[in-house]
């Protein structure tokens, strides 16, 4: 192959490129220029190309018959009874609900008004709690206050159960001997 | 002057149940023919059609004009059109696999039944041309069926379509440019036939 043949195979190829390119950009136009919703920019362009290219050309009047075909499709009419069914289905619509509407049932609204008014009650009740919590902090206190007397009473209980206190030499004082053992017992 | 149909939505949402009446009058005609060549069902399509005018009467007391009338109707009715085409073709796949379990398990699969559909030739000769193009315009897809439908019969304006089908504009125009190009080969005789030069395939 020559170098001239070579150079046109290139051109005839970049030419079907350059058209296949244009011919894909028609995919988004064509129909709006076919239906006269084009701008006159785009609408030129489309000309334009249509002028220079028979497949899409072609194309174009095909639309046009097959569109001028589609009006054939014959248009159906409701039947009598559409507007009749149709109202009675608004009809069969429940009516507009207001607020309490809202409200699946009587019993709920019940539950949710007993649920409110107990809240509010449990509400308005501080002072109890607040004479529980004294009741329970002087509860608190006494428990801590044996808690922290316990040593002394065990003391006094090991001290006055203590035989070897009991075995220890008369004093030569018997006086002094009682206040000892006083001593030892407090 | 007449009112326009957002006017008569405002009108509608503070009481006047005259101007429901005047919309339903306005848009049951072109409501039923969209959803029948959505479904193929004229009793659907009817049922279909009063469940978008109950969805707008309830909305009424919600409804802002944010967009057209048509967009909302339209979008609410293509909605349900597509659960229903959906939930059809969900029943009827259980239906045929219920069959096939039925007859026992040497038979061939329901989905794997030859395509022993006429040509469209055959069907030429065999059916009117209104159901030939009814059925072309059914065998596509669903959302480009949506989009030929509100383009060719309810001529909405691109970006109303583009707002039911929540696609952009430019998604838009590839889709209907897809389902024409498909329409003009699936219907190429009776493009011929209308004495149109083809060289269609």
């Amino acid at each position: 192959m020559s170098n001239t043949e070579r150079n046109v195979e290139r051109t005839a190829e970049r030419v079907a490129e350059r058209i296949k390119e244009r011919c894909a950009g028609m995919e988004g136009k064509l129909v709006e220029y076919l239906d006269g919703r084009a701008k006159p920019a785009e609408r030129r362009a489309v000309e334009e190309h249509l002028a220079g290219c028979s497949s899409c050309r072609n194309r174009a009047e095909e639309f046009r018959a097959l569109w001028g075909a589609l009006d054939d499709l014959p248009v159906i009419s409701p039947s009598p009874a559409f507007d009749a069914s149709l109202r009675a289905r608004i009809a069969a619509e429940p009516a507009r609900r207001g607020f309490w509407g809202w409200l699946p049932s009587p019993r709920l609204a019940f539950a949710v008004t007993a649920l409110v008014a107990m809240s509010v009650w449990m509400a308005s009740m501080p002072r109890v709690v607040t004479d529980r919590t004294e009741m329970s902090r002087s509860l608190v206190e006494a428990d801590f206050g044996m808690i922290r007397d316990l040593p002394v009473l065990e003391n006094y209980d090991v001290l006055s159960k203590f035989d070897a206190l009991s075995e220890l030499p008369a004093p030569p004082n018997a006086l002094a001997a009682g206040e000892v053992a006083n001593e030892t017992r407090e | 002057m007449a009112r326009t149909d957002v006017q008569l939505m405002l009108d509608v949402k503070a009481g006047d149940e005259q101007s429901f009446e005047l919309l339903l009058r306005k848009y049951r005609t072109p409501l039923v023919n969209f959803l029948y060549r959505m479904v193929r069902d004229s009793a659907v399509a009817e049922d279909l059609a009063q469940e978008v005018f109950l969805r707008v009467y309830r909305a009424r007391k919600e409804y802002a004009p944010s967009a057209k009338f048509t967009t909302w109707m339209f979008r609410i009715a293509t909605n349900l059109a597509l659960n229903s085409v959906r939930d059809n073709r969900h029943r009827q796949l259980e239906i045929s696999m219920d069959h096939t379990v039925d007859a026992g398990g040497d038979e061939q699969p329901a989905m794997e039944v030859p395509d022993r559909r006429p040509t469209v030739e055959q069907q030429l000769v065999e059916r009117t041309r209104s159901e030939l193009i009814l059925r072309a315009v059914h065998a596509l897809p669903e959302k480009q069926r949506a989009a030929v439908l509100l383009h060719k019969y309810q001529e909405l304006d691109y970006d109303e379509i583009a707002r039911i089908l929540v696609c952009s504009e430019s998604a838009l125009k590839s889709l209907l440019f897809r389902a024409y190009e498909t329409l003009r080969v699936e219907l190429a005789p009776l493009i011929n036939s209308a004495g149109v030069s083809s060289n269609v395939r």
